[in-house]
C-alpha cells in the first residue's frame, strides 16, 4: 500500500518535472549574440575578451538623467558622452562630443560646436538638433521627477520649465547640424564645466520620445521610471548587453560602431557585491579584475599580492561642521579658531588618513581654480588655543561632536578612528567633548541637516571642476549646515560667492575666488576644514589601461586584460 | 483538518494584518529616512522638502497607512527607493525569493542530512568518542560567528584551493530562466553546466547557514533519541524479540522524530534571520540581502513587503509542520 501511493508520488513528480521541462527551453540558441556570452562555464575574470568589475551597489537607472549615485554612473559612463568630457587623470574638462565651446561676452550665451559623423546606438545621427531636444528634456520635467529623480538638474540648473525658481537654462538653438546654441538666464562659473555631470549625457531623441522617457510617476513611496530608463542608447564606447538583476550582473558589449578609437575589451560585467571583504576575496581568487575603495588598511596587503592600488588625486574636503545656533560659544571668532588650533591635523593625517592624504588649508583641494596657495594650515598649538579659549571666556567649554557610524567615505575612511583622534585634541586644550554616534542613515544625516549636534564630521566629493561646487555649495546660501544665519557674516558671505560665480572673466573670477578663500579661513571660519584624502580602486594581476580620475570617472574602454 | 487548516490560515492574515501596521510605524519613527537616503550628503532643507511633499511623507501617519493599505490590497506595495530603485517591491520579492528558498532548502538538507543521523548514532553510542566530537562540533555551529566562517570558508576553498566560487549565484554564464530557482531551472533546461554552475555556488552559503540548524538538530535527535531508548514499549519491543532494524526504525526513530519536526520547522522559519549575513557575505541575491539593503536605504516599501512575506511564511512553514506533525502522531489528529 505505502510502496503504492510513494510510486504515485514518484510518477507525479516525474510528470510535473517532465511539463515543466518541456516548457523549458533553452535561450541559448536565440541569445548567443547576447552580452553574456559564450556560456562558459566559469566566472569571466581573466578572460582576456572580458573585464570584470566589482561594483559595491546595484545601478539605480540607466538613464543618467534620472540617477545620481556613483555605482549608476560608473555604468552609464561606459554607454554614454556628454557635450564635455573629463581629461583623463583629472577634474578638467575636455572635448567629448563637442569639438569646442564659446561664450558670448556675457557669458549667457553658449555655441557648441558638434562633432561630426556620430550616430547613436540606435543608427540615429548626433546633430544639433539632438542636442536640443535632450536639453528641453531636462527642462521639461512634471512635478514628480522635479522633486526627486532630476536631482542633478536641480542642483546645477536651479529650476525647470515653468516651476518656481527660475531655471539657469533658458532655451537651445540648433543653428546647423554642427552648431547648438545654449542660452542662459544668468552666468555662473558652473557653466560649462557642470556638462562633464553623467547627467547631462547626450541620449538618443528617437529612443526617449519612443520610450516616454520624462514618464516618471509616484508609486506608494518612491517613484516608478518609464521602461527607457532601463534601456539606455548613447554614443559611447560600450552598450548595454543585459541586466541580469536575479544573478546581480551588468554586461556591456563593444559598440562597434563608435566614433573613436574602439574599445580594447570586448565586454565588461559588472558584478555587484556590497561586501568588501567578499570583493576581496573575488580579486584574490581572479574572479573580478577591479574593485573601488579598497579599505586603506588593505592597500599594502593588496600590493603585495601582485595587485595594483590605484590612488586617485584627491578631489575631496574632509570638515569638522559647526553650529553656532546650538551652541552660542561658537558665535565667537575666537573660540573657532581656538578648535581649529585646537587639532593636531599633521597627525591625523600621518596616523588616520591613507597614504597620500594632505592637511586642508581650505575648503576645496588645490585642482581647483580659486585654489589660493599662498594660505598656511591653520598651526597646531595647544598653548594658543587654551590662552585664546580663556580670552574668549569659553574655558572648559562643552561641545558636543558626533560623528556617523556604519560609514566609510572618500574623504573619511574609518570616521570612528578620525572621530577618536580629534576628540582627544580637543580634550587636551579643556574642552569638554560630549560625543555622539550615530548610523549615517539612522539619524546621522538628519541629525546635521536638522541643526541637532554642535560640532560634526562631514566631506564633499566634487562633482566637477568648480569653486562654486565647493565653497558655493557650502555657504553659497546663509541657510546651510553651517547655520552661518545665526553670524554676522553669514549674508556677506553669500553675497560674495554670488558676485564671484558671477564674474566672466576667469582670471578675475579665479582672484576673486582665492580672495574669498582667505576670508572663509581668516575672517569668518564657519567650519574647519580638516584634510584631503585620496581614495583608491584596485585592479588584478594583468589588468593594464586604468587611469584612476579623482572624479571617480574611470573610462574602462582604454583598459585591458590578459588572458589567463 | 480542514476547519484545522482554515482557522490557522485566517489567524495568518490577522497576524499579517497587525504586523503590517507595527511595521509601518516602527519604519517611521525609526531615526533617518527615505528622503535621507536618496538625498544623501547634498541634501539641502529645500531639496528635503520637495522629496518629502513628492512622497507623501509630509502627510500625517495615519493617512499614510491608510493610503499604503489601500494600494496594498490591490497588490500595489509601491515602488523601490533603495534596493532597486523604481522597481515595484512586490517583484523584488518575486524576483529573490527563489534565491533564499534555494538557499535555505540546501541548507536544512545539509542540516538534516548531517544532523538526524550523527544526533541519532550519538545518542546509540552514548558518551563515545563519536558522542563527544559530535557535540564539540555542533557547539562550534552555534558559537562561530556567520560572517567568520563565512569567510573563512570562502578563503580556503574559493581563494586558495579555487574549488569553488567566492560569492553571487552564477558566474558570467548566458543562463536561461525559467522558474528563477537556479539549479532547478539547468536542470529543466538541460544547461547542464549553468545548474553545475549554480550548485557551485550554493554550497558554501549553504553550508553556512546550516550550521546552526545542524547543530539545532542534531541536540535534538540525540536527546530526544536517548529519551526513547529508555522508554518501555522499547523495552517490550526488545522482549519481545524484534529485530534491532524494526526496533530503531518503527519504534525508536519513528517516536524520537516528533520533536526533532517540530525543530526543523522552527529552523526553516529561523533560517531567514542567517540568511541575511550569509546571503550579504556570499552576495547571493535572496531576500535576506535585500532585507539589509532595504534597510540600509530605508527602502519603505521593500522592507514592508519582505518583513510581511517572512512572516507570511514563517507561519506557513509552521502550519505545514503542524499538519506533519498530525500525520507523524495520530493522538494530535483526534484530539
Amino acid at each position: 500500500m505505502k510502496l503504492t501511493r510513494l510510486k504515485t508520488t514518484a510518477v507525479l513528480a516525474a510528470s510535473v518535472s517532465l511539463g515543466l521541462a518541456g516548457c523549458a527551453t533553452s535561450d541559448r540558441t536565440t541569445d548567443s549574440g547576447s552580452a553574456t556570452g559564450s556560456g562558459s562555464s566559469t566566472a569571466s575574470g581573466g578572460a582576456g575578451d572580458t573585464f570584470t568589475f566589482g561594483a559595491a551597489g546595484a545601478p539605480e537607472v540607466f538613464d543618467p538623467y534620472y540617477a545620481s549615485d556613483g555605482e549608476t554612473f560608473r555604468v552609464t559612463r561606459q554607454i554614454f558622452q556628454g557635450l564635455l568630457g573629463i581629461k583623463p587623470g583629472t577634474a578638467d574638462p575636455q572635448p567629448e562630443l563637442a569639438e569646442s565651446w564659446e561664450p558670448s561676452e556675457d557669458g549667457l550665451t553658449w555655441t557648441f560646436k558638434l562633432r561630426q559623423g556620430v550616430k547613436f546606438t540606435d543608427g540615429e545621427a548626433f546633430n544639433a538638433a539632438a542636442v536640443c531636444y535632450n536639453f528641453e528634456r531636462m527642462f521639461d520635467q512634471n512635478e514628480v521627477a522635479q522633486a526627486g529623480p532630476a536631482e542633478y538638474w536641480a542642483y546645477t540648473m536651479l529650476g525647470f520649465k515653468g516651476s518656481e525658481t527660475e531655471s539657469l537654462y533658458k532655451s537651445c538653438e540648433a543653428k546647423d547640424d554642427s552648431t547648438a546654441v545654449i542660452n542662459l538666464t544668468r552666468y555662473t562659473s558652473d557653466f560649462p564645466v557642470m556638462l562633464t555631470l553623467e547627467s547631462f549625457s547626450m541620449q538618443s531623441p528617437k529612443a526617449l520620445k519612443d520610450g516616454d522617457a520624462n514618464n516618471v510617476q509616484k508609486e506608494g513611496d518612491g517613484f516608478k521610471y518609464p521602461a527607457y530608463a532601463m534601456a539606455p542608447v548613447g554614443t559611447g564606447p560600450y552598450k548595454l548587453g543585459k541586466y541580469d538583476e536575479a544573478n546581480k550582473t551588468i554586461s556591456l558589449v563593444r559598440n562597434d560602431d563608435f566614433w573613436g578609437e574602439k574599445a580594447k575589451t570586448a565586454n565588461i560585467v559588472f558584478k555587484i557585491i556590497p561586501d568588501e571583504s567578499t570583493r576581496r576575496q573575488e580579486l584574490e581568487a581572479g574572479s573580478i579584475n577591479a574593485y573601488d575603495l579598497p579599505n586603506p588598511a588593505d592597500w599594502k596587503g593588496l600590493e603585495d599580492a601582485g595587485n595594483k592600488v590605484l590612488v586617485r588625486p584627491a578631489f575631496n574636503i574632509l570638515y569638522m561642521g559647526l553650529n553656532p545656533e546650538k551652541n552660542s560659544k561658537l558665535q565667537d571668532l575666537k573660540v573657532r579658531k581656538a578648535i581649529y588650533m585646537a587639532l593636531n591635523r599633521d597627525q591625523l593625517v600621518a596616523t588616520q588618513l591613507p597614504e597620500g592624504a594632505k592637511v586642508a588649508t581650505q575648503f576645496m583641494p588645490d585642482t581647483v581654480a580659486g585654489y589660493n596657495s599662498s594660505l598656511q594650515p591653520t598651526k597646531y598649538d595647544v598653548e594658543g588655543a587654551k590662552a585664546l579659549l580663556k580670552e574668549a571666556g569659553a574655558e572648559g567649554m562643552t561641545l558636543q561632536f558626533a560623528y556617523p557610524s556604519e560609514v566609510s567615505r572618500p574623504y573619511m575612511p574609518n570616521p570612528q578612528s578620525i572621530a577618536d583622534a580629534l576628540t582627544a585634541d580637543l580634550e587636551a586644550v579643556g574642552i569638554k567633548v560630549e560625543v555622539v554616534t550615530k548610523p549615517w542613515n539612522g539619524g546621522y544625516l538628519d541629525g546635521v541637516d536638522n541643526g541637532l549636534f554642535d560640532a560634526w564630521l562631514l566631506g564633499w566629493t566634487g562633482d566637477y571642476n568648480s569653486a562654486n561646487n565647493f565653497i558655493g555649495t557650502f555657504f553659497g546660501s546663509d541657510v546651510n549646515d553651517f547655520h552661518t544665519w545665526k553670524t554676522d557674516f553669514g549674508k556677506t558671505l553669500s553675497k560674495e560667492l554670488s558676485d564671484a560665480d558671477g564674474i566672466v572673466d576667469e582670471g578675475k573670477r579665479t582672484t576673486a575666488y582665492e580672495a574669498l578663500n582667505q576670508k572663509i579661513m581668516e575672517e569668518y571660519l564657519p567650519g574647519l576644514a580638516i584634510s584631503h584624502s585620496p581614495p583608491a580602486l584596485v585592479v588584478g594581476k594583468g589588468v593594464d589601461g586604468l587611469t584612476a580620475s579623482p572624479l571617480t570617472a574611470e573610462m574602462f574602454d582604454t583598459v585591458t586584460v590578459a588572458k589567463s | 483538518m480542514l476547519r484545522f487548516i482554515v482557522r490557522r490560515l485566517a489567524q495568518m492574515v490577522g497576524v499579517v494584518f497587525v504586523l503590517s501596521l507595527l511595521l509601518f510605524l516602527w519604519l517611521r519613527l525609526l531615526p533617518g529616512g527615505t528622503v535621507s537616503a536618496i538625498l544623501g550628503d547634498r541634501a539641502t532643507p529645500e531639496s528635503r522638502a520637495r522629496l518629502e511633499k513628492a512622497l507623501g511623507l509630509d502627510e500625517p501617519l495615519w493617512i499614510q497607512y491608510w493610503r499604503y493599505l489601500k494600494r496594498a490590497l490591490t497588490g500595489n506595495f509601491g515602488a523601490s527607493t533603495g534596493v532597486l530603485p523604481g522597481r515595484d517591491a512586490f517583484d523584488i520579492f518575486l524576483a529573490r525569493f527563489p534565491a533564499t528558498i534555494e538557499l535555505s532548502i540546501f541548507a536544512i538538507l545539509i542540516a538534516v542530512l548531517l544532523g538526524i543521523p550523527m544526533g541519532y548514532l550519538a545518542a546509540r553510542r552514548r558518551a563515545s568518542l563519536f558522542d563527544n566530537s559530535s557535540i564539540i562540533v555542533s557547539l562550534i555551529g552555534v558559537a562561530v560567528p556567520v560572517f567568520f566562517l563565512a569567510f573563512l570558508l570562502q578563503y580556503i576553498f574559493a581563494v586558495k584551493l579555487g574549488w569553488l566560487p567566492v560569492s553571487g549565484r552564477q558566474g558570467n554564464i548566458n543562463a536561461t530562466r525559467v522558474t528563477g530557482f537556479f539549479v532547478l531551472d539547468g536542470l529543466l533546461t538541460r544547461e547542464w553546466d549553468a545548474a553545475w554552475d549554480a550548485l557551485k555556488h550554493l554550497i558554501l552559503p549553504a553550508l553556512t547557514l546550516s550550521t546552526i540548524p545542524f547543530a539545532v538538530i542534531f541536540r535534538i535527535t540525540r536527546a530526544s533519541v536517548l529519551e526513547v531508548l529508555d522508554e518501555d514499549f522499547v523495552r517490550t519491543a526488545e522482549s519481545k524479540g524484534l529485530t534491532n532494524r524494526v526496533i530503531r526504525g518503527r519504534h525508536v526513530l519513528r517516536n524520537a522524530l516528533l520533536p526533532v519536526v517540530t525543530t526543523i520547522g522552527l529552523q526553516v522559519g529561523g533560517l531567514l534571520a542567517g540568511a541575511i549575513l550569509t546571503e550579504s557575505v556570499f552576495s547571493f541575491g535572496g531576500i535576506g540581502e535585500a532585507l539589509a539593503l532595504a534597510f540600509e536605504h530605508r527602502d519603505y516599501s521593500v522592507l514592508q513587503v519582505l518583513i510581511m512575506a517572512s512572516a507570511a511564511t514563517f507561519v506557513l512553514v509552521n502550519l505545514i509542520v503542524d499538519i506533519l506533525y498530525a500525520v507523524i502522531d495520530p493522538r494530535v489528529r483526534t484530539r
